[in-house]
């Protein structure tokens, strides 16, 4: 008789959801003054969870004007150290709220409750720490004895790490002395909101942050809006370079974290074990809805068989499902559109001769579903090893030599992140160094840390995220 | 007076283009007169067109992994070098700077005095940016992580328009001195001291393709600088015109390059100090994980 | 050196010690920081009601309940053994534990105490639990447990010729010990608390293996740490692709350490999950333990009951 997992599900009921929301301005939730609603569902049920709302211009421009307000009032002139208690308050009350943040946090992006539980929220809470502790600080960051901040910043996110995003935006941002207008993605609202809630327990001054839901056109007017002075976006390459062209001639300052397709190398000296959790770890983790996947596995043809044999094992033993199940590793598709997408590419990969596979699993009859997916057989010259799919898709090629192994990593328009995987120390340090990438793991995947400075090189974005160069880029002079 | 010598007729210097290491003429087989500040005649400069910006990327990127990898003390020694050779033609840039810019003898003898000190002062920069912008990282967990700068690659620079020497080694030597390679288009007006400083960079154990010197127009070479997809980064420091730096900015967001704004307001004081920023605007952070364990 | 991988098979790995010592070396490395987070994540596994009912009686069966101390007398002996065969004298349908594990002195009491309940005898040897001792002591120690009825051995291996680099002498200890264990299964003791690293415990379960165990099991129990989660991990990783190079599969014993359901539960979730179902009997993995019983059991009762039990309801030994 086989161990099966009884359902073992995190309870809802920690979650006090409202039928419908406003926008977040100068301290308050208030209604749309020219938007619209939409409804945000949960991709693992497609059941409506709220009403939000798709802010419009005059909302935006409200939005602007408040933290314009606020910075100049209010948190430009307040100390630093001042600043950094407000910061150390919000941090421990994402603590404090985090089980209900990580629930909401499934219940909205689908994402499974162990990562949210496990990954998301103890890093928004390490964040909002981390930087707490520079806003006192900032003489200290290398940018001269009075860095001064840009003023207020816009910032918009995508929905793959709805609450860490905001959490590696708005704690830098507040921590440098900016007061900011955040837009969370259309289909991720619910965390965005329930920070805005956390503000206002923190007593944090109004304005200071301001939350405008809504989906595309909403970013566009935020980032155009001429009372913005800084720009940061998570989010695709695509609207990154819309981002970019929006602020060409402007005096607007601007951070892209983009898109990626990251190359995961596996040399055969690898601790192989290990180097599969990391191509699972890799390309799986989060529905593979992550800009630093581990999207292309280039095996050492010498090890090929092994490397593969084991990771369709380790595959099979991957449980999809209830995001809100305590045992799920993966959970649903955020969306009915970025099913599509995935949908799409990976018949291309098919079409264009690569060779499919996936472990047996079964899949809820509602909700967004996508099976752990690897292709073979794959070239460079393949759509599915060029494009990012944003999904739990992995294409595998192989290399004889390391020179070849670097040329085929670097060889894409992205920047973002690689792996190296190999029991060799000098390896390690020569395959990073050759590597086009702004994050490598070497021995490891997917690690997170909120001193560590995250960003792309390339068509993947410019400007780091986290550590001190995270702090610069929302300081004058520190934006290079 | 009859009895003198007929005057001996000087030898004049064909200003070419500096692309690769080589002195091509520009493949358009133009040129344009550069004339000094009061209109008189001083020289013909290649006029480069777009096939010329296509072969000085080329020799760019191909110089990139050669240059890049070379340590930090060898490219600082070679751009010392660069001040050095510069030091030993100090008469000949001041008279150049002289004719081109209309200065006083004196004042161009400060400005060539002030690039050789701003390229001693840059060569000095070369292996310690990284320990000024890099980090060690103490995150939480069993990992040791650290971030360094790398040059970002090929980088394309639209030199100053008025300091046509100190100007123009103000914003390459911090590009090159962190590994990058570049593309200058010299100032438009007055291309001349900055075709007179390859022959320093050819003389001064630089490997040829890390700086190309193009010279031309702006408006007709800079688009494509802006939108070539395999440069990395732009400075449009030499770029006086808002609405030309924004076509340009827009040119360069199709492949997200790293754009450097032209400063407002009129040109930088070159003789300021400069400061870490035209150093650190064309790197990358690269940040490295590994685990710690037994 | 082609044969670095399992899959690659273990043809010619015992031939001479310099094969055997390159066999071993070749081994994939094991990154101690991703073994761990593998492991830990693992732990986080959420194993409610039905799962939990069974892994818990699945656990009650696949345990050697174990006393080896100097102080085991007669009585101690015959107490745990009716222990093992009804561990809950008040539930008819709690499974009996798989063994005892005894001193070699204490296996005639544990035989005739246990008759034909089924509960087997397990009963270490070779100068346990540091086997410093000579090889003709050693191989003495096992013929007397064998020749006293023990079912199982479990010998120590010489970690310091292993950590000396000496294989061949452990390879050779190991199948004589074979030899002398007849027919009672041979359990490996790699002590992996003194091999210090991960590397090592693959290497000596490989080893181990390579030279006739039936099962390789963790500790002696008297050294700190013994049955870590990942050293278990990699000792199933090991099993898993020792199999799959040579077709015969051998068992895997964590022991020492493993006190509460929750570190039983985690055992068999990792069995579970890396080595797979065909290891999920007390054929084929086993947890070496004492106290660890009268947790089961109280949480078996929670679970019939609802309500949570306490240590009065159950019996000492």
């Amino acid at each position: 008789m086989a161990f099966e997992y009884a359902p073992a599900p995190e309870s809802r009921a920690i979650v006090d959801l409202k039928s419908s929301y406003g926008v977040f301005i100068d301290g308050e939730f208030v209604d749309t003054a020219d938007g619209h609603t939409f409804k945000s569902i949960s991709p693992a049920t497609e059941e409506v969870l709220a009403e939000i709302t798709e802010a419009g211009p005059a909302d935006v421009d409200r939005a602007v004007a408040a933290a314009r307000r606020a910075y100049d009032d209010t948190w430009s002139t307040m100390p630093g150290a001042e600043r950094a208690k407000y910061l150390y308050r919000i941090a421990r009350i994402v603590q404090e709220r985090s089980r209900e943040l990580a629930v909401l946090e499934s219940l909205d992006n689908g994402k499974p409750i162990r990562e949210s539980r496990d990954v998301d929220l103890p890093l928004v809470a390490a964040h909002l720490f981390y930087y707490a502790g520079w806003a006192d600080k900032l003489e200290y960051a290398g940018l001269g004895p009075d860095p001064r901040p840009h003023g207020v910043a816009a910032q918009v996110i995508p929905w793959n790490f709805p609450m860490l995003m905001l959490a590696w935006k708005i704690a830098p941002a507040l921590a440098a002395g900016n007061t900011v207008v955040l837009k969370p993605a259309e289909t991720t609202s619910l965390t965005a909101l329930a920070f805005a809630e956390i503000c206002r327990q923190a007593d944090l001054p109004p304005g200071v942050v301001n939350i405008v839901t809504g989906a595309g056109d909403t970013g566009r007017a935020l980032v155009e809006h001429p009372g913005v002075d800084k720009v940061a976006f998570t989010g695709s390459t695509e609207v990154g370079k819309a981002i970019a062209r929006a602020v060409a001639g402007t005096a607007k300052k601007v951070t892209l974290e983009l898109g990626g397709k990251a190359a995961n190398i596996i040399f055969d000296d690898a601790p192989l074990d290990q180097a599969v959790e990391g191509i699972i770890n890799g390309i799986f983790f989060n529905q593979g809805h992550v800009c630093c996947a581990g999207s292309r596995l280039l095996v050492q043809e010498s090890v090929y068989d092994d490397v593969l044999t084991s990771l369709k094992r380790r595959m099979a033993t991957l449980r999809v499902g209830d995001p809100l199940d305590k045992n799920t590793d993966i959970g649903a598709i955020n969306s009915a559109e970025q099913l599509a997408k995935i949908r799409t590419l990976s018949d291309i990969g098919e079409a264009e001769g690569a060779e499919r596979w996936s472990p047996p699993c079964e899949l809820p009859d509602r909700g967004y579903w996508f099976r752990p997916t690897i292709f073979t057989g794959v070239s460079q010259a393949h759509r599915i090893a060029r494009e990012e799919i944003f999904g739990p898709v992995l294409s595998i090629l192989t290399f004889r030599t390391p020179a070849e192994a670097v040329e085929k990593a670097n060889n894409t328009p992205y920047g973002l992140s690689a792996g190296v995987w190999t029991d060799k120390g000098s390896r390690i340090l020569w395959t990073a160094n050759q590597l086009k990438a702004g994050v490598v793991w070497a021995n490891t995947f997917n690690r997170f840390d909120p001193t560590s400075p995250f960003g792309g090189y390339k068509e993947s974005g410019y400007g780091r995220e986290g550590g001190k160069h995270g702090l610069a880029a929302y300081l004058k002079g520190g934006e290079n | 007076m009859a009895d003198t010598k007929p005057a001996r007729l000087d030898v004049r210097k064909t200003y070419k283009l500096f692309i690769g290491g080589g002195f091509p003429r520009s493949e358009s087989g133009r040129s344009y007169v550069v004339h000094d500040t009061e209109g008189g005649f001083l020289a013909n400069a290649a006029l480069a067109s777009r096939k010329d910006v296509r072969d000085a990327v080329v020799a760019a990127r191909k110089a990139f992994p050669g240059w890049s990898g070379r340590t930090p003390y060898n490219r600082g020694q070679i751009v010392y070098r660069v001040a050095e050779m510069l030091e030993g033609r100090r008469a000949q840039f001041a008279d150049e700077v002289a004719r081109g810019e209309g200065l006083a003898t004196g004042d161009a003898e400060a400005a060539v005095d002030a690039s050789i000190d701003r390229l001693v002062w840059y060569a000095g920069w070369a292996d310690k940016v990284a320990q000024v912008v890099g980090s060690s990282n103490p995150v939480a967990g069993p990992y040791f992580d650290f971030s360094v700068p790398e040059p970002t690659g090929v980088v394309a620079v639209v030199a100053p328009q008025e300091s046509s020497l100190l100007g123009l080694v103000s914003v390459l030597a911090p590009v090159i001195v962190s590994g990058n390679t570049a593309v200058v288009l010299a100032s438009e007006a007055r291309p001349l001291p900055a075709i007179t400083f390859t022959e320093v960079l050819a003389t001064s154990d630089l490997p040829g393709g890390v700086v190309n010197v193009l010279t031309g127009r702006i408006a007709e070479v800079a688009p494509w600088l802006a939108s070539h997809m395999d440069v990395n980064a732009i400075d449009l420091t030499g770029v006086r015109d808002a609405d030309t730096a924004r076509e340009l900015e827009l040119a360069a967001a199709e492949n997200l390059k790293r754009v450097r704004r032209p400063d407002p307001g009129d040109e930088p004081d070159w003789t300021a100090d400069q400061g870490t920023a035209r150093l650190t605007w064309p790197l990358e952070t690269k940040t490295v994980w590994h685990p710690i364990g037994i | 050196m082609t044969a670095t991988l399992p899959a690659a098979g273990v043809d010619g790995a015992t031939e001479s010690p310099s094969a055997l010592r390159r066999f071993l070396h070749g081994l994939p490395g094991v990154d101690q920081v991703g073994a761990e987070a593998r492991a830990a994540t693992l732990a986080t596994r959420s194993i409610k009601t039905t799962a939990k009912a069974w892994a818990i009686d699945r656990a009650i069966s696949m345990i050697d309940l174990t006393t080896l101390e100097g102080q085991d007398t007669p009585g101690k002996v015959r107490a745990l053994c009716s222990k093992a065969v009804r561990p809950d004298p008040a539930d008819p349908d709690c499974p009996r534990v798989a063994a005892i594990c005894v001193y070699p002195d204490r296996v005639p009491i544990a035989k005739q105490a246990l008759g034909d309940s089924g509960v087997r005898v397990a009963s270490v040897a070779t100068a346990f639990p540091s086997g410093r001792s000579t090889l003709d002591i050693k191989l003495a120690d096992t013929r007397a447990a064998v020749d006293a009825g023990a079912d199982e051995i479990d010998m120590v291996i010489d970690r310091g010729a292993f950590l000396a680099g000496d294989y061949q002498k452990v390879y050779d200890e190991i199948a004589a010990v074979e030899q002398a264990s007849g027919r009672a299964h041979l359990k490996v003791i790699l002590e992996t608390g003194e091999l210090a690293t991960y590397d090592n415990v693959r290497r000596a379960s490989w080893l181990a293996m390579l030279a006739g165990a039936d099962f390789i099991k963790t500790s002696t129990g008297k050294v700190q740490p013994a049955a870590t989660l990942p050293v278990t991990l990699v000792m199933l990783e090991a099993v898993r692709d020792f199999r799959d190079a040579t077709g015969r599969q051998v068992g895997v014993k964590p022991a020492g350490g493993i006190r509460t359901t929750k570190d039983a539960i985690r055992n068999l979730v990792l069995v579970n999950e890396i080595a797979g179902d065909d290891w999920l009997t007390p054929e084929w993995f086993r947890i070496g333990a004492s106290s660890l019983l009268n947790d089961l059991l109280m949480q078996r009762t929670k679970l019939t009951t609802g309500r949570y039990s306490g240590p009065d309801y159950f019996t000492l030994d």
